[in-house]
């Protein structure tokens, strides 16, 4: 069957393609295969995958709204060809130590989702999430989908400041602060590794598309990597 | 071979044309806010269009020239002088040693460029030049910041001057309020009233103004449609959050978002709506891609001209 989109120009040097109105992994799986082909092409400025949508930035000296369209036609009609293969993902093992003295809700998420501390560390570090959009700040990877038994809406105030390594969920989601920033998820662990390298080609150790896990690390071992246990 | 910060200004940000690529990873392009003042400033001096220039919001900067250049100003009328002379935008001027070149408020606009012959040398953080301080990415010092005094803005000295002018025709008018937009995303979504009450309304620039994006004061949109799943924001985009005052987000803006938006602003228009501030009043114009395109087309023969 062919894959369903909706495109439109944004502006003479912009497109927006739209896959569908709901959230689902094939979806996700060729938005992220296509983002990556857009990649390697020095006619596209930028892009910005999401959910269910692509946003394409091109340089008009290299495509006009002609060529562009049928070159993103294209690469989208390849993907149908691509549905049943399994794109290669990239696993990236994220290192988390799950304690209050870090992690300010974690004794409220247990409490709210009616389990223990153990049972939310557990029930965390079970899944393997994928990466469905990276936004919001630099490096900072929308990742899905959260047990339903942690499921939480969004604090209703935020914090100011969230700290840098800082493990979060909230709703379907969960994710890493990359950088000291304000977030209103419910932080439930810390990361003692970097989720940014200024010094790097890419930038963001997470890419769209990326299957990602967690694993506890104890006190010890979450010190020995160079975690901090600043409050702020 | 260089420009010393005498007095730093409010705001005063080393800039390009932004940083290419990483908005897929969620960092902000950033560049200049009037990319037509920018590209004008580059085009006097034959300098490469993505040349390093500083964006002086407001005022309030004091340079000291160490080694002769051609310099050229561009956008708003921030008052500047050369050695106590006024000088004006949309023109280059000859810089010796010792001069002093000073920017006091704004006359008309908000945001002059300056631009050096060959451009600002600055080293490049993630392949562009431009300061984004909300990300602490670029700048002098790779940080994201704004300059200091005692900054010290290095340059390839030149002797030979080189005058000219930016032609009449070519140069942006600022006193325009009507902004052109291309209706997109969620616009088939807005009831035809309420797109009809937005392309018809005054709105004003509010107090709440940067480069991430002006918040506009006016008549209230009502979006009925269904909810939005976060998605990537297009430079100019126009979003309608809870309170229904329109929200244009610029080169500073976040990459993604999920409230609903209207459509985008063009390139001419961010570089109007760049010029304005709390109090102005602007309204908003539905042009096609297709005559976006031939703005832009027009724009690059202009610069052409210069």
């Amino acid at each position: 069957m062919p894959i369903s989109y909706n495109f439109q120009f944004l502006n003479s040097t912009s497109c927006f393609i739209e896959f569908g109105l709901h959230v689902d992994e094939l979806t996700s799986i060729r938005i992220a295969a296509l983002a990556n082909k857009l990649e390697e092409d020095e006619g596209i400025e930028d892009s910005v995958a999401s959910y269910t949508t692509l946003l394409v930035m091109f340089d008009p000296r290299f495509y006009n709204r002609v060529t562009i369209k049928r070159y993103l036609d294209q690469l989208i009609s390849s993907l149908e060809s691509d549905a049943g293969e399994r794109f290669s993902a990239n696993e990236i093992v994220i290192p988390v130590y799950y304690d209050p003295e870090v992690a300010p809700d974690l004794m409220e998420v247990a409490a709210a989702c009616g389990v223990t501390v153990d049972a939310v560390i557990k029930l965390h570090s079970e899944t393997v999430y994928r990466a469905y959009a990276i936004g919001f700040t630099p490096g900072y990877a929308y990742l899905g989908n959260l047990n339903k038994q942690l499921q939480l809406p969004r604090k209703s105030t935020p914090r100011l400041k969230v700290t840098k390594g800082s493990v979060a969920i909230a709703e379907q989601q969960t994710a890493v602060y990359p950088s000291d920033s304000p977030g209103g998820w419910h932080i439930i662990g810390r990361t003692p590794i970097e989720l940014i390298d200024w010094q790097s080609e890419s930038l963001s150790l997470l890419s769209i598309g990326d299957h990602v896990r967690f694993e506890p690390i104890s006190r010890a071992e979450y010190q020995a990597k160079g975690g901090g246990f600043n409050v702020l | 071979m260089s420009f010393k910060v005498v007095s730093p200004g409010i705001l005063t940000l080393i800039q390009d044309l932004g940083r290419k690529g990483f908005q897929r990873v969620g960092l902000s392009s950033g560049g200049a806010m009037d990319e037509y003042a920018f590209r004008l400033g580059n085009a006097l001096l034959r300098n490469k269009a993505n040349a390093a220039q500083l964006e002086i919001t407001y005022g309030m900067l004091t340079l000291e020239v160490r080694e002769s250049t051609s310099a050229a100003l561009c956008g708003a009328d921030l008052g500047a002088t050369l050695n106590g002379k006024s000088i004006l935008p949309w023109q280059t001027y000859a810089l010796k040693r010792g001069d002093l070149l000073a920017f006091a408020q704004p006359k008309y606009g908000l945001r002059a460029y300056l631009a050096v012959a060959g451009g600002l040398q600055c080293d490049e953080t993630l392949g562009s030049v431009s300061t984004v301080m909300r990300e602490h990415v670029g700048g002098l010092d790779g940080k994201g910041e704004k300059l200091k005094k005692g900054d010290v803005l290095k340059y390839q000295p030149m002797d030979d001057h080189f005058q000219n002018r930016v032609p009449r025709h070519a140069i942006p008018d600022y006193s325009l309020t009507e902004i052109p937009l291309v209706l997109g995303y969620q616009y088939q979504q807005f009831s035809r009233i309420e797109l009809a009450h937005f392309l018809s309304s005054t709105y004003s620039v509010s107090k709440h103004f940067d480069r991430m994006g002006y918040r506009l004061e006016g008549r209230a949109i009502r979006y009925d449609g269904e909810g939005i799943i976060s998605e990537g924001i297009a430079y100019g985009s126009v979003q309608v959050p809870n309170d229904g005052q329109p929200i244009v987000l610029l080169r500073d803006r976040q990459t993604i978002g999920g409230y609903p938006k209207i459509g985008c602003i063009t390139v001419l228009g961010g570089a109007l709506l760049s010029q304005k501030v709390a109090g102005d009043r602007v309204s908003f114009a539905a042009i096609t891609v297709e005559e976006d395109e031939q703005e832009r087309l027009l724009f690059g023969h202009k610069l052409k001209s210069v």
